[in-house]
C-alpha cells in the first residue's frame, strides 16, 4: 500500500504505518485532491466512507492526578479541575498551547481491495473551516453536520449545515473539551407560568475517578 | 388555473411506526413524498462524552444502551477496541462464547425487526410468534449475566463468567400445576448449552412458520416489492452496511472479509439480494437467521468439548477471582485498583469494526495513555442508513415511508447515541 500511495498521491502527506490502520496526514489545502484520487483511482477505489469525526486535542495528555510522587497536600493532588467533568460553564480552564486544536478524521473503506485507510487533517486554532466531501461521498452529509454540531467545525460547500443531534436553539458545541459535562441549561415545566422553561443547571460537577496517566513499567 | 402548493406534514416523534423518537418533516404532493427531512437527536445522551470521563470498564454498560436490541454486539466492538489498544489476546473459549452470543444477539435483533416490521405493515401475528422465540434467547442472556437485556457480559480480556452448569427453571406457583411445570421445564434440566442445543434444533421450524406467514403473502409482497430500491453503487456511496448493503447485491460481511475472534474457523454463508428492494432485504435477514443458527450449533459443539479459562490471566486488566482475593494480599490490591482507577492503555488509536446485526458497528478509540478514553467515536450503522431516508422515500407514497423506516431497521439508541 505504501508504494501505491507514494506513486499516485502527488500532494504532500505524512504516512504513519504504526497504527492499526494506515494513517495519512494531509493538509487542508490538498484534502479534496487526495480524496478524489483515493475514491476514484482504480489502485485504491475507496468507495465507502465508513466514518467521519472531529477530535478536540486541547486536553491531550493532561492528567488530574500526580502519579510519580506524592505531594505534601496529600489527597489534594487528585482534584485539579482539569477535565470537562469537573468544570462549570464559565470556568476558564487553561489549555496547553496548541497550534492545531482540532482534527478531522476520515475512515475510508475499499471493498474491492478489502482495505481501510485513515485520513487526518489538523486545523489551525482560529480557522476551523475545512472543505466538505459531500460531493464525493453523500454519506458524509450527516457526519459533517454532526461534527459541526458537536465541535463547531465548518464544512465549506456543505449543502445544509444545520445542527443534528442537539436541541433546537442549542448554544455551544458540547463535545469540545471546555464544555462542561453537566451542560449549561436544564428544562422543566413551570406550573405557575404553565410552560416549559430553561434555566441554568443546578447540579454540581462530579467525577468519581480522576484521570491518571501511568508510565508503563519496564 | 388554481395553483397548488406542497403540503408539509409532521410525522412523529410520537408515532408507533417511527420506531422510537424519529421526527420526519415531509413535503407532500398529495399522497406522494417530495422531500423527507428526518430530525434526530431526541434520544441524544452524549454517550461518547460520558465515556471520556469514566474508566474504560465503566462504559461497557453504556454500549448495551446504544443499539438496545443488539446489546452484546455493541459491547463486543468496544471491548475488542480496548483489547487492541492493550495488545492482549483472549482465551479460545472466551472467543467462542462471544461468537455464540453475537449470533444469539443477531437472532434477537432480526426477530424484533421481523415482528415490528410486519406489525407496521399490518401483519399482527408474526410479532407474537417472533417474541415467543425471543423469550428463550432472553433467558440465555439472563442465565449468563443476570439481566435480560443490558448484559455487560463481555469484558476486556474475555467474558465476565463461564456459562452456567444449570439452566434456571420455572418455579412452583399456584397458577401452574405439576404437569404444566414439567412441560415448561422440559429443556431446562441440563446446562445452558443443552438448553441452547434444544433451541437450535427447534428454531429452523420456527423460521418456516414466519415464512409461511409472509414470504408468499400477497399483501406482504405488495407492500415490500419495489419499495425503497437502492442500486449497489449508490448503496456503497451512501455508506450502507450489513443487510442493507447485502440486499442490494454486494457480498460484504466483516465476519468473512475481515474476520475477528473465531469466525474464520466457522462455516456459514453470506446471503445477498438481487434487486435491492425491501422484499430482498427481508429475504436476506431471514436467511441470516438460518445462518446464525448454524453458527450457534458449531459453537455449542466446540464449547461442550473444550473447557478452559474465559478470561486472560493478567492482573493489571482483569479482576482476580474471589477466592484468591480472600487470602492473597497482592490479589486484593489488584482488585481494588481495577475497580477504582482501572487500567491505563498505551497511547494510540484504533478503529475496530464488527458486523453487528444492523451493519458495521465501529469504535474509534483514542488513548492518550490514561485510564479513560481520550475520545470515543461510535460509528453506528443506522446513522448512515437513516441519512439516506430522503433519497429512499422520494416519490413513494406516505404509507411506504413506514415500510422504508422498517426495512432500515432503525433503532434510535445507536443513531442519537
Amino acid at each position: 500500500m505504501q508504494d501505491i500511495i507514494s506513486k499516485y498521491i502527488t500532494e504532500p502527506y505524512d504516512l504513519n504505518l504504526d497504527s492499526d490502520i494506515t494513517t495519512l496526514k494531509v493538509n487542508k489545502k490538498s484534502l479534496l485532491k487526495v480524496m478524489m484520487v483515493l475514491k476514484s483511482h482504480d489502485a485504491f477505489s475507496f468507495t465507502q466512507l465508513s466514518d467521519l469525526c472531529a477530535i478536540d486535542y486541547s486536553m491531550y495528555g493532561e492528567s488530574e492526578w500526580e502519579t510519580n510522587e506524592a505531594t505534601s497536600t496529600g489527597y489534594n493532588r487528585g482534584i485539579k479541575p482539569k477535565s470537562h467533568g469537573r468544570i462549570k460553564f464559565g470556568d476558564n480552564i487553561k489549555n496547553k498551547d496548541r497550534t492545531s486544536r482540532f482534527c478531522v478524521v476520515y475512515h475510508l473503506l475499499s471493498i474491492k481491495k478489502n482495505f481501510r485507510i485513515r485520513i487526518k487533517v489538523y486545523l489551525d486554532n482560529d480557522d476551523v473551516v475545512i472543505p466538505s466531501v459531500v460531493d464525493l461521498w453523500p454519506a458524509a452529509n450527516w457526519y459533517e453536520r454532526e461534527a459541526f454540531d458537536l465541535f463547531g467545525i465548518l464544512f465549506k460547500g456543505h449543502p445544509d449545515l444545520r445542527r443534528i443531534l442537539t436541541d433546537y436553539g442549542f448554544i455551544g458545541h458540547p463535545f469540545r473539551k471546555d464544555f462542561p459535562l453537566i451542560g449549561n441549561t436544564q428544562i422543566r415545566y413551570d406550573p405557575t407560568l404553565k410552560k416549559i422553561i430553561y434555566e441554568p443547571v443546578d447540579i454540581e460537577p462530579r467525577v468519581l475517578v480522576p484521570k491518571v496517566i501511568r508510565e508503563k513499567k519496564e | 388555473m388554481k395553483q397548488f402548493k406542497n403540503f408539509t406534514m409532521n410525522f412523529g416523534p410520537q408515532h408507533p411506526a417511527a420506531h422510537g423518537v424519529l421526527r420526519l418533516v415531509l413535503q407532500m404532493d398529495g399522497e406522494v413524498i417530495k422531500d423527507a427531512d428526518p430530525h434526530i437527536g431526541l434520544l441524544h445522551r452524549a454517550t461518547e462524552k460520558l465515556a471520556e470521563s469514566k474508566p474504560y470498564n465503566q462504559s461497557i454498560g453504556y454500549m448495551d444502551r446504544l443499539d438496545y436490541v443488539s446489546m452484546m454486539c455493541n459491547e463486543h466492538a468496544y471491548v475488542l477496541a480496548i483489547e487492541k489498544l492493550l495488545n492482549i489476546d483472549i482465551p479460545d473459549r472466551a472467543k467462542y462464547i462471544r461468537v455464540m452470543f453475537d449470533e444469539i444477539t443477531r437472532i434477537l435483533n432480526h426477530l424484533l425487526w421481523l415482528g415490528a416490521h410486519a406489525l407496521d405493515i399490518g401483519a399482527m401475528s408474526v410479532f407474537l410468534y417472533s417474541f415467543r422465540e425471543r423469550e428463550d434467547l432472553m433467558d440465555c442472556y439472563e442465565a449468563v449475566s443476570g439481566t435480560r437485556m443490558h448484559a455487560t457480559y463481555y469484558r476486556p480480556g474475555g467474558v465476565s463468567r463461564d456459562l452456567p452448569e444449570n439452566m434456571p427453571k420455572y418455579e412452583k406457583s399456584t397458577l401452574r400445576d405439576k404437569s404444566e411445570l414439567k412441560d415448561l421445564n422440559y429443556n431446562r434440566e441440563g446446562s445452558l448449552l443443552d438448553f441452547l442445543e434444544d433451541f437450535v434444533s427447534r428454531f429452523p421450524e420456527c423460521i418456516n412458520e414466519y415464512e409461511d406467514l409472509l414470504t408468499d403473502n400477497r399483501i406482504w409482497k405488495q407492500r415490500t416489492v419495489g419499495i425503497g430500491v437502492v442500486e449497489p453503487e449508490r448503496a456503497l456511496e451512501l455508506g450502507f452496511t450489513g443487510p442493507m448493503l447485502r440486499g442490494s447485491g454486494i457480498a460484504w460481511d466483516l465476519r468473512k472479509k475481515q474476520p475477528y475472534e473465531v469466525y474464520n474457523k466457522l462455516k456459514f454463508d453470506i446471503p445477498i439480494g438481487k434487486t435491492g428492494d425491501s422484499y430482498d432485504r427481508y429475504l436476506v435477514r431471514i436467511e441470516e437467521l438460518k445462518q446464525s443458527n448454524k453458527i450457534i450449533k458449531q459453537c455449542i459443539d466446540w464449547l461442550k468439548n473444550n473447557p478452559g479459562p474465559i478470561m486472560v490471566d493478567d492482573a493489571k486488566v482483569t479482576p482476580p477471582n474471589r477466592e484468591t482475593m480472600k487470602e492473597d494480599m497482592e490479589a486484593l490490591i489488584h482488585h481494588f485498583k481495577t475497580f477504582t482507577e482501572g487500567y491505563c492503555t498505551p497511547e494510540g488509536e484504533t478503529y475496530t469494526a464488527i458486523e453487528a446485526p444492523k451493519g458495521e458497528f465501529g469504535i474509534y478509540l483514542i488513548s492518550d495513555g490514561a485510564n479513560k478514553p481520550y475520545r470515543l467515536k461510535i460509528r453506528a450503522p443506522g446513522f448512515s442508513h437513516l441519512s439516506a431516508l430522503n433519497e429512499m422515500c422520494k416519490n413513494h407514497m406516505l404509507s411506504d415511508v413506514v415500510t422504508i423506516i422498517g426495512t432500515q431497521d432503525i433503532v434510535f439508541g445507536e443513531i442519537d447515541r
